[in-house]
């Protein structure tokens, strides 16, 4: 089967080409670049991309798709067909499953299921510790064996030093990056927005960016000391950007990445007590936000990563202190990209595309990906960088819609997405 | 002539103009005098229900909020939820749709978590009366002492008031912060500085100061407020002990020399009589707390009429 993205413009930074090119697939590998005057084999499907930009499929390194256990939340196939609208064609889901992904065999299951759905890749996070709990280490090995591509406690971090020194110690060994999320429990417990000013006013308990920083920073330590492999999850604060830079110039082997949601909106939207304001690490003041946008923009944040996190309406229709944390991206990520990065001058396309593809699949050792270099597999997400919509939770693809962006205008949206060179979606005009 | 108060709900302090405030305490004054007739009942809301909707545990605000109901002739409905609406498996929302669906004209509710009378606002038609969130707000606490600072000061403005205590988790010091601020009056906030963080400052633009020693902020003040201790943080190792609590933070007569002659002391009650605020002071002359209670009745009919549809006095 052969199939020419014709007329578009390639933007592919990991092979340094950002041209009118037409890219030629058969069977779902990219084979060959031909010129914009070049028809290709006359047995080719055709998909004009005319005025549309043509990038490598973009991989979302942070997503949680509730299967096993909270199918009322999300499935895998409901979760992999809201990743192709948003653009994504590879998608990571975090261990919080119920049961916690810590042995081969859920492993196995989440692919499985993935390929079942037939739409988007599924590349599965693993356990640091057994249940998550912090206290034996899981099957890493036999996890990657099976298809995972790295481990991470998620939101319950490991909290003794000493076990995460073993954990990096012995998933170096592996070569399995470890995903920090840097909390400091005995400094976030009981919060349940940003500690600040707009906490005091609502009288809503607060967690201080101080959790994070310092979570970050004993993982960091960790990391310089073992040679592992750190991924910091969602970023959020100054002090988490600084440490990072610093060590990035150290020569630390970090890498980390940044949800859509910090940088667009701070702590302000949590006025109103809207539980789809709830996520963490949580909506942080201005000061923060800025530091996103810098380190966006001089590359101290490799990644862009939806930390897509759904929760059915019931669960978040309750008090605010009560609710669950976390919000869906997956299909307003791009649009948020292009909104507050993109149009707002911080970023140009090329750079997006690194965010989204070239980095997310060299993070995470995704061989073939993150790239259209012929040869590689032909996942391919089609953009429309000035399209105007706006997101109508009322179609989501989730199964749920705990999103503060119901109702929100874009210009700029993932329009078609191919998967292996089979054509998964394409956004109705 | 205008009504003061052009809001659906009484949320908080926080949104009220000075105005507002003037005209929910001027609206109680002309409600005061009910409570001492021998027939202490006006026709005023008559017809109307009004539902107390109390997620927490509180003798003193709901006996207020269904006496001031009563006395203006309307019908008052107690609901006490004791278990969390979690465990019932219903949610906060079927709850305030059941009861919206009743049509009352206003629901008064307390709840332990900051933001539920926000949240039923955005889908009740009925008036909604904050009786206390969480650590957020408490505003008919504050407008009580309010009115009971204008009867023995008669005036707010350029008053200096100590608020002392445990400012961080108290919805009655937010929301006496934000009142006093607004009508002009200087706070100055003192306690431990694991529950009086020195960045409180940042709750309001101008007119608070979180003082350093609770001696520096009783210094020359007109008013002198406690807040009540709650026994459960000391687990918190907020502070180690209630006795060292009463010894370097505690009001006592020594302490209370410190303010203005003619200071006045109150406290939202209960209290806890030798820990926060010694006996000798609770029952002196310079105590204000019954007055509280007694304008606490006034200050909630006036709630319940404004935000039924009722006018202020011209």
């Amino acid at each position: 089967m052969k199939l020419l993205i014709k007329n578009g413009h390639l933007i592919d930074p990991a092979a340094n080409e950002n041209t009118g090119m037409n890219v030629l697939v058969e069977d779902g590998k990219v084979v060959a670049w031909l010129r914009l005057s070049e028809d290709g084999p006359e047995d080719a499907e055709v998909f004009d991309a005319s005025g549309l930009l043509v990038a490598p499929g973009f991989i979302d390194l942070h997503v949680h798709l509730r299967e096993p256990g909270q199918e009322h939340k999300e499935t895998i196939a409901s979760g992999c067909s809201a990743a192709v609208a948003g653009g994504w064609t590879s998608i990571c889901p975090m261990p919080n499953t119920k049961p916690i992904n810590d042995n081969a065999a859920i492993t196995r299951y989440m692919i499985e299921q993935a390929e079942h759905s037939g739409l988007a890749n599924v590349f599965p996070i693993g356990a640091i510790t057994k249940s998550s709990d912090g206290v034996e280490l899981a099957e890493m090995a036999e996890m990657k064996s099976a298809g995972a591509v790295a481990v991470s406690d998620d939101g319950r971090p490991v909290p003794s030093a000493g076990m995460m020194r073993r954990a990096m110690q012995y998933a170096r060994d592996h070569n399995l990056p470890v995903i920090d999320h840097c909390e400091d429990k005995s400094l976030s417990a009981g919060g349940v927005m940003h500690e600040g000013r707009v906490s005091l006013l609502l009288g809503l308990k607060g967690m201080p960016a101080l959790a994070e920083d310092i979570d970050a920073v004993r993982d960091l330590l960790l990391a310089r000391e073992t040679g592992a492999h750190i991924h910091i999850a969602h970023v959020s604060t100054r002090g988490t950007i600084e440490a990072i830079r610093q060590a990035k110039k150290e020569g630390v082997n970090v890498t980390c990445e940044v949800a859509p949601h910090h940088f667009t909106l701070t702590d302000k939207a949590v006025e109103g007590y809207d539980t789809n304001t709830k996520m963490a690490p949580p909506l942080r003041s201005q000061d923060h936000l800025e530091a996103i946008l810098e380190a966006i923009a001089d590359g101290t944040i490799d990644a862009i990563a939806t930390d897509h996190a759904p929760h059915h309406a019931d669960e978040k229709a309750l008090e605010y202190d009560r609710a669950p944390f976390g919000i869906t991206g997956l299909e307003t990520g791009v649009g948020l990209a292009f909104n507050e990065l993109v149009h707002k001058g911080i970023i140009g396309l090329e750079r997006l595309v690194e965010l989204c593809s070239a980095n997310p699949a060299k993070i995470f050792g995704l061989a073939g990906r993150g790239t259209l270099a012929p040869g590689s597999v032909a996942d391919i997400t089609v953009l429309d960088p000035e399209l105007k919509w706006t997101y109508d939770l009322a179609v989501t693809r989730s199964k749920s819609r705990n999103s503060p962006f119901g109702g929100w205008e874009f210009v700029g949206a993932p329009v078609a997405t191919f998967v292996a060179g089979k054509h998964v979606y394409s956004r109705s005009k | 002539m205008e009504k003061p108060f052009h809001r659906k709900d009484l949320l908080g302090i926080r949104d009220l103009t000075a105005e507002e405030i003037t005209g929910i305490l001027d609206t109680a004054e002309s409600f005061r005098e009910i409570s001492s007739r021998e027939i202490k009942k006006v026709p005023a809301l008559r017809g109307k229900t009004v539902i107390n909707l109390f997620f927490e545990a509180s003798t003193r605000t709901r006996t207020s909020f269904e006496l001031a109901a009563k006395r203006l002739s309307a019908d008052a409905v107690n609901i006490s939820v004791s278990t969390s609406s979690v465990s019932k498996g219903e949610t906060l929302i079927d709850t305030a749709l059941t009861l919206d669906a009743m049509s009352p004209d206003c629901i008064v509710v307390r709840h332990s978590s900051a933001g539920v009378p926000h949240q039923l606002a955005r889908i009740s038609r009925a008036a909604i009366v904050n009786a206390g969130d969480g650590t957020n707000e408490h505003p008919t606490q504050a407008l009580l002492d309010a009115m009971t600072i204008r009867e023995h000061k008669q005036r707010i403005a350029g008053l200096q008031v100590a608020i002392l205590g445990d400012i961080l988790h108290s919805r009655v010091a937010r929301s006496n912060i934000h009142l006093l601020t607004k009508m002009g009056a200087t706070v100055r906030v003192a306690g431990p500085k694991t529950l009086v963080p020195e960045d409180f400052e940042y709750l309001v633009e101008e007119g608070l100061t979180v003082a350093p020693t609770v001696e520096d902020a009783i210094e020359g003040t007109d008013v002198v407020m406690i807040l009540r201790i709650q026994k459960e943080r000391q687990d918190s190792a907020f502070f180690p002990t209630l006795s060292e609590y009463a010894i370097h933070y505690g009001l006592t007569q020594d302490r209370l020399a410190l303010a203005k002659e003619d200071a006045i002391v109150l406290h939202p009650g209960p209290m806890n009589r030798g820990i926060e605020i010694a006996s000798e002071v609770a029952d002196s002359a310079r105590s204000q707390i019954l007055d509280q209670v007694k304008y606490g009745v006034a200050v909630r009919m006036a709630v319940l009429y404004l935000a039924t549809g009722g006018k202020a006095p011209e």
